[in-house]
């Protein structure tokens, strides 16, 4: 494996995490793709075409944004989070398994 | 024009002359100048050439916004700094300045020549004339462009200096101390906020500097901020992007005005989170658009009135002033009354306040009206202006020529929206302004002052382009000086049908390179809005991109270069290896050893030593780096039976297992041993660069899909050191060292782990091997794993142990045709490609990726396969990566079918040996394949990915 490149960065974003209940900034997190994309229960019962959406098919707003994110240099939860794609503001953050909100 | 430096007038320090060098000539200022006013105040007219045409250049601004003015700066090896605009550097003693884009100098340039030949360069002229072939366009045009349309040049040498960075978080930041700004801040000073007020300039004060009236109220304001315990004042500073949630990024210049350049910290990289944000940035003058207007001498009032007020530096004997706002005025008014002969005052109005009128003949300047500059004499220095004056229709009456040395352009204000508009603030356009203005904000932001509008200027109108009586497609008409972009330039691009502003200005170049439009924006989309013929709300407003004024890489940089450019890993035994001498490479964050070279030899020579001792000897190898993960809970065997191919429900305690590790589309993502401890206690490893992810991914599962499995996942990659013995005399060194745990083959088999303790130190001892040969590996607490190295290595001492490094140990297990994840397969190579078929549960109902593996296009036939390759000539080793074709007589571009992923000299076998992916390759066994090389093209054939010991007989031993 060759060396990785650092990537610079800055931490713009302020991002609420619902379980630390702290508001911190955007290089603690990090963006995990689509939120409440639920593994089917059973993959052996799912067409090639219904594989195929869950594996590759997301959404992609102008505007709200279900998305996860993970508080890795944190408390290391999954969480999930509304976003506005074209301001770049989070609209609410909140835990893994509640409802779409 | 010829500037002169009056007596008694500006803020620069009389009693302090301050020595340096222009291109080479000795010139002498003040303490307080800038190397503008300096060379200004010493006649100098000629600061710079433009970037297209090489047409000499002077002054136009006396700030942040100047187009023209860029010099370099040098002091000394690395620390040459180009395109620092002259209105900004501020003078030292010994300060080395040189100008740019000229050759052999500035007064006289040979790349001159192309403004002879500028109706050959119209808008777009790069795009048109030098996008074909393509071959050209590196090797010919994109050179000798680069050549003669240069900026200035970088440094090759390294950096020497330091730059630092340091956050900052207040309540309220202010970004620009003109009076705005400071009004905000003495507000704020008497609350308990934190303010922090910013300033690019050396001291605060902005447009209050210029204006003399207003020095002893800076003079109070100031020192009541430097006062106030709860206000930081940072000066030389630019704010130049505002980023998400109030958060801007700014860079202060420490050492860039003094003598000495040892003094510390040249910069320091400000990153500032704000509660509140308010821009007080300020307005930028906007030149005048009429042809021969980026003559030197031809400069903003506003730049004039600076000169004079603050540097006490009159441009010109007799300057004539060409204004349509009243702000000309005021700055002709203010020359005239420092004993300088205002030539006339020219407004392109018919009709102006009657005050200005009576002010100007109590003063007996000559006023003309309804008038426009149609030309400008002169080549390094204005001599003359021809004035037309024009009728209601826009039709030339009459013109004179004045006798002028300078020219001031007073063309209206434009508010700077630049960090506003980085912050995704909506503007709105001002029709008696002329200028987009802040709208609603995004963030917790106000503009206060010039830059939302509040300008206390007089009034004016707005003119894109002044009348001429010339034919306007013939004449020169600057729009954007930096650039070289004229009106007739915008207009072309509009008749060859660019619409969008965007367009417009990435054909023409309007409002590009370092000043990003500051004085050209505007201007630009009036001439495009009247080509247009629609409004200019309707043509919109070009984006405004961080950052405002360029900034150094340096700065950005900071600590994060050479040995600090990214955190080093090191195992515990990396001093070890360190001291004798080992050979290092990076994988991934680590350090590790790749090979221990004794007196002179090459890594070839070191590897095929440490090969023979593994195979024949024992070998002692630091696999710390790997990647570790206890997986603890009643769930534990569920949940890896979920995640990996394999089963792992029926692995007894005390036993261990190949575990491979695919993402949900079927290709393989990791892969390690494992082991079991306990029923409910795996100890996990992974690949040294996969660690991280692979317990991101495990935690995603757990904690997303699979949250009712009672299962705790712990990193522990850095809490073990690991001891990897490999070779026929594994077992005898550790014999005499470990306690409690029978090594016998019996009890204590292949693929099993024991727990006991080595040198009195609790150990997990796995046997395995990634060589073929009797393996061990030793697990300690990192704290003790350079003591356990070495007294193993003292043990080993009778059996010649030889440690080897990373290079050895690829080359020992592509022997065996045991892959490594990343450098094997890539991101599309699923278990059956990968010959790992073995390692996935059948039985099993589901596990990550088992769904993908039964996909149409995973179970086509064709896919590339791993095989091994026998290169027909034993002794040479195929390149890693080189492509492999079926047929090597086809005509070029050739059909590629795989590609070499690992390729050595194998000691063992005396020859060398490749894996590679081919397609459809387990099906051609014994074919001949071709891999194409420069000059040459190799023969090699498809052969099983085992090479050394295909029963595994030097296992069970």
């Amino acid at each position: 494996m060759k060396p990785q490149r650092r990537q610079w960065r800055t931490e713009m974003i302020l991002i609420r995490c619902p379980y630390c209940e702290e508001t911190r900034p955007e290089i603690e997190f990090a963006n995990a793709g689509q939120a409440h994309v639920a593994r089917p229960v059973d993959p052996s019962t799912q067409s090639d075409a219904d594989w195929e959406t869950y594996l590759f098919v997301r959404a992609n707003p102008r505007g709200r944004h279900h998305e996860r994110w993970r508080h890795v240099h944190g408390c290391g939860r999954f969480f999930n989070a509304v976003r506005d794609t074209v301001t770049d503001k989070f609209e609410t953050t909140y835990k893994a398994g509640e409802p779409r909100k | 024009m010829s500037g002169i430096r009056l007596q008694g007038a500006g803020r620069v320090n009389r009693a302090a002359p301050v020595s340096f060098t222009f291109d080479g000539k000795a010139y002498s200022g003040f303490a307080g100048d800038t190397l503008a006013s300096a060379l200004l105040a010493s006649g100098v007219t000629l600061f710079g050439r433009s970037f297209k045409y090489h047409r000499p250049r002077g002054l136009v601004g006396a700030g942040s916004e100047e187009p023209n003015a860029l010099v370099s700066v040098t002091r000394g090896a690395g620390r040459q700094t180009p395109n620092l605009l002259a209105t900004q550097v501020e003078i030292y003693e010994g300060l080395s300045a040189a100008s740019q884009n000229r050759w052999p100098s500035l007064g006289f340039d040979m790349g001159a020549v192309n403004n002879l030949f500028s109706p050959v360069f119209p808008a777009g002229f790069y795009n048109k004339t030098f996008m074909w072939p393509r071959s050209f366009w590196e090797k010919l045009y994109e050179p000798a462009i680069r050549k003669m349309a240069g900026l200035g040049e970088a440094p090759s040498a390294l950096d020497p200096d330091h730059y630092g960075a340091t956050y900052a978080h207040c309540d309220l930041l202010i970004i620009g101390a003109g009076p705005a700004g400071i009004d905000v801040a003495l507000e704020a000073a008497a609350t308990a906020r934190r303010v922090i007020i910013i300033d690019e300039q050396a001291e605060l004060g902005g447009g209050a500097l210029s204006d003399p009236a207003l020095w002893s109220w800076l003079e109070r304001s100031v020192k009541a901020l430097a006062e106030a315990p709860n206000v930081r004042i940072l000066t030389r500073t630019t704010a130049f992007g505002y980023y998400h949630d109030n958060f801007i990024g700014a860079v202060e210049r420490q050492t860039d005005h003094l003598s000495d350049v040892s003094t510390g910290r040249r910069e320091t990289l400000w990153r500032i989170r704000a509660g509140e944000v308010v821009l007080a940035q300020g307005a930028i003058e906007r030149p005048l658009v009429f042809a021969g207007n980026d003559t030197p001498g031809v400069m903003l009032a506003s730049a004039a009135r600076t000169w004079l007020n603050r540097y006490g530096v009159a441009v010109g004997a007799s300057p004539l002033v060409m204004a349509s706002h009243e702000s000309g005025w005021q700055t002709g008014f203010e020359l005239a009354e420092a004993g300088i002969k205002v030539a006339a005052i020219a407004d392109v109005r018919p009709i102006v306040p009657p005050d200005l009128l009576s002010k100007a003949r109590t003063l007996g300047i000559t006023v003309l009206l309804s008038s426009a500059v149609t030309e400008v004499k002169g080549g390094k220095a204005v001599r003359s202006a021809r004035v037309a004056s024009f009728d209601a229709g826009g039709i030339a009456s009459s013109s004179q020529s004045i006798a002028c040395d300078a020219i001031l352009m007073a063309g209206g204000w434009t508010p700077s929206i630049h960090l506003w508009s980085h912050s995704k603030g909506t503007i709105k356009w001002d029709e008696a302004l002329g200028a987009y203005l802040p709208d609603q904000p995004n963030e917790n932001c106000r503009s206060v002052g010039g830059c939302a509008g509040d300008l206390a200027l007089g009034s004016g109108i707005n003119v894109a382009a002044l009348l001429t009586d010339r034919d306007p497609a013939r004449i020169k008409a600057f729009v954007d000086f930096q650039n070289d972009v004229c009106a007739k330039d915008i207009r072309l691009a509009v008749r060859e049908g660019f619409k969008s502003i965007e367009h417009v200005k990435r054909y023409t170049t309007n409002g590009m390179a370092t000043d990003q439009g500051k004085t050209s924006n505007i201007n630009g989309l009036g001439i495009a809005s009247e080509a247009l013929a629609r409004p200019i709300t309707d043509v919109g407003l070009t984006t405004f991109r961080p950052p405002y004024t360029p900034q150094t890489f340096g700065a950005l940089a900071g600590h994060h270069k050479g040995a600090l450019f990214q955190p080093v890993r090191k195992s515990p035994i990396d001093a070890w290896a360190e001291e004798q001498g080992a050979v290092f490479e990076n994988v991934a964050q680590w350090r590790r050893a790749r090979y221990f070279p004794l007196g002179a030899e090459d890594m070839d020579a070191a590897t095929r030593r440490e090969c023979r001792a593994v195979r024949h000897g024992v070998g002692i190898f630091d696999a710390s780096t790997l990647g570790k993960i206890e997986v603890v809970g009643p769930d534990a065997a569920e949940f890896l039976n979920r995640m990996y191919t394999n089963p792992w429900k029926a692995l007894e305690p005390g036993r261990c297992r190949y575990g491979l590790l695919l993402k949900e589309d079927g290709f393989i993502t990791d892969d390690g041993v494992s082991a079991r401890l306990a029923p409910d206690r795996f100890h996990l490893t992974t690949t040294t660069g996969g660690a991280a992810r692979v317990l991101n991914m495990m935690e995603d599962y757990l904690q997303t899909q699979w949250p009712d499995l009672k299962v705790w996942l712990t990193s522990t990659t850095e809490q073990w050191a690991v001891i990897a013995l490999n070779g026929p005399h594994a077992r005898a060194v550790l014999s005499s060292l470990v306690q409690e745990i029978d090594l016998s083959p019996e009890a204590f088999p292949h693929m099993a782990i024991r727990e006991g303790r080595i040198c009195g130190v609790p150990t997990r001892l796995f046997r395995v091997s990634f060589t073929g040969e009797l393996g061990f590996e030793v697990n300690v607490p990192a704290a003790y794993g350079r003591e356990v190295w070495e007294a193993i290595m003292a043990a080993g001492a009778a059996f010649d142990i030889t440690p080897y490094g990373t290079e050895t140990m690829h080359i020992l297990r592509a022997e065996k045709g045991f892959i490594i994840v990343g450098q094997d397969t890539d991101g599309t190579v699923t278990p059956v490609d990968a010959g790992l078929d073995w390692a996935v549960g059948k039985k099993k109902p589901d596990f990550v990726g088992k769904r993908s593996l039964a996909r149409p296009d995973i179970v086509a036939a064709g896919r590339k396969q791993l095989v091994g390759l026998l290169t027909e000539d034993p002794s040479y080793v195929l390149e890693e990566g080189a492509q492999v074709v079926f047929d090597p007589d086809q005509p070029i571009p050739m059909t590629m079918v795989g590609h070499v992923t690992s390729s050595y000299w194998s000691e063992a076998l005396g020859r060398s040996i490749a894996l590679a992916l081919v397609s459809g390759g387990k099906a051609r066994m014994g074919e001949t394949v071709h891999i194409p090389m420069p000059g040459r093209t190799f023969r090699a054939m498809i052969s099983d990915t085992v090479f050394y010991d295909p029963e595994g007989a030097r296992l069970n031993v």
